[in-house]
């Protein structure tokens, strides 16, 4: 059977089967986007707070995530939580792996941005009585998210496709499908 | 809190340095501010004016020596015969006495005229949304911009953006008000706007620091002069002591300097 065959007599079929895995692929982007988008500001602001230590801290965060491979991660996580006595289910387990791999990313989206607002901005905030906290969530934020959404929508799409890798540890989503439907013909 | 009538000055600076790495800006600075006094502070660039001014609400840290505001220390404590830095919350809270207006304004480009006056009234201060907006419009119409509530900074001109953070700070009301070179960046035919609604809270009596090129306008709104040169104070007195009568050499060619521009 010649390729276009397959496809005008299966076609259907394989669509309809690959859509079987969308539920698991949104729930595991949807729940990484979410912990990612959160987390990494956290480590964005540590990675610019005043004391070296959580600054220290933070770049180590970013460069161990951003230089392993999020395969390895996730295995550490699937098969290595379990000696510290806990036992994530695998759906558990992408979505803390690849939340934790984008937020090393993320931060960095989240860094650029406010670095981007002039230091004139929170000068002024301070000079109003706001305390660091305030000046950062009332004037440089609101700005910057202006800067970073682009950004953060291409990190979503990535993430999206990224999340592939979690059939490694048996979430059955779109790519375990298509590897069935390949071995089925 | 303080109960006994205040007699000091309301600033006082005792002996600030401050140095950038090898760069000493500030060598020992020392001077009063009393209430409801106007003082320019003049000088060439370089001589540390911005660096004073900064200094005195800790947007810079002095290296060394202290500012009081009704005398209470500024931006530090005594602990056990120890100087230590205030905390954020502190800091922030002994702030909102000092108002500061910048040379580059530093609206907030995000909201409006409005909201640029109210933000701070409303999450520092506490007052609800309608307070704050009732306050703010009477501070937009002290500057005289009651037609531009609804702009935002991009849509204002320099001379209005400057007017509006003047309002920011008043809305503040603060005891002390500090001014950046608060013309400088303006385009010749917007100074005489701001420095009329300088000269207006001058004659309402409030207490001014201004580092300024406008000689004139010193001259006729300061209660004293300042001229500062390499990090000090090299002369001060009476307006027309320092700006017609000065005593020191580098005064001298410094006023004539800026008359040949």
């Amino acid at each position: 059977m010649g390729f276009w065959e397959i496809i005008e007599k299966k076609g259907w079929y394989f669509l309809t089967t690959l859509l079987d895995g969308w539920p698991e692929t949104l729930t595991v982007a949807i729940g990484a986007l979410i912990f990612a988008v959160i987390f990494g500001l956290v480590v964005a602001l540590l990675r610019l707070s005043r004391w070296r230590m959580l600054r220290w801290v933070s770049t180590a965060y970013v460069e161990f995530f951003r230089g392993t491979p999020a395969l390895v991660q996730l295995f550490v996580i699937y098969f290595g939580l379990p000696d510290a006595g806990v036992n994530p289910s695998p759906m558990q387990a992408a979505i803390v792996s690849l939340g934790l791999n984008g937020a090393a990313y993320l931060s960095e989206v989240y860094r650029a941005g406010i670095e981007s607002i002039h230091g004139g901005q929170t000068e002024a905030a301070l000079s109003l009585g706001m305390t660091p906290v305030r000046a950062m969530r009332y004037i440089v934020l609101p700005q910057a998210i202006w800067t970073m959404l682009p950004p953060i929508t291409n990190f979503a799409i990535v993430l999206l496709k990224d999340t592939a890798i979690v059939f490694a540890v048996g979430v059955v989503e779109v790519m375990p499908l298509a590897r069935f439907l390949v071995t089925e013909t | 809190m303080n109960t006994k009538p205040n007699v000091g000055p309301l600033l006082r600076i005792d002996s600030i340095h401050k140095q950038f790495g090898q760069l000493k800006v500030l060598t020992g600075v020392s001077m009063n501010v009393e209430r409801g006094e106007k003082v320019s502070i003049i000088g060439p660039s370089g001589s540390g004016k911005t660096t004073l001014l900064r200094c005195i609400n800790y947007l810079e840290k002095p290296s060394a020596g202290h500012i009081y505001i009704d005398d209470k220390l500024i931006g530090e404590k005594e602990m056990g015969g120890r100087y230590v830095h205030l905390s954020d919350r502190e800091l922030a809270r002994e702030r909102r006495e000092i108002g500061f207006v910048f040379q580059r304004f530093n609206l907030f480009p995000h909201l409006t005229a409005l909201g640029n006056v109210t933000i701070a009234p409303q999450k520092v201060l506490g007052l609800s949304r309608k307070e704050a907006e009732d306050q703010g419009r009477k501070m937009l119409e002290k500057v005289g911009l009651s037609h531009k509530i609804s702009e935002y900074p991009e849509r204002l001109s320099g001379g209005q953006q400057q007017r509006v953070a003047i309002a920011r700070v008043l809305a503040m009301q603060p005891k002390l008000m500090l001014f950046d070179e608060a013309t400088s960046a303006l385009d010749p035919e917007l100074i005489g706007e701001v420095l009329r609604v300088m000269r207006q809270l001058a004659e309402e009596g409030s207490t001014m620091v201004i580092v300024t090129h406008e000689i004139q306008f010193a001259s006729e709104v300061s209660d004293r002069v300042v001229f500062m040169d390499q990090g000090n104070i090299v002369e001060q007195g009476k307006p027309r002591e320092v700006l017609f009568k000065p005593k020191e050499t580098r005064t001298r060619e410094f006023l004539k300097h800026i008359q040949e521009r």
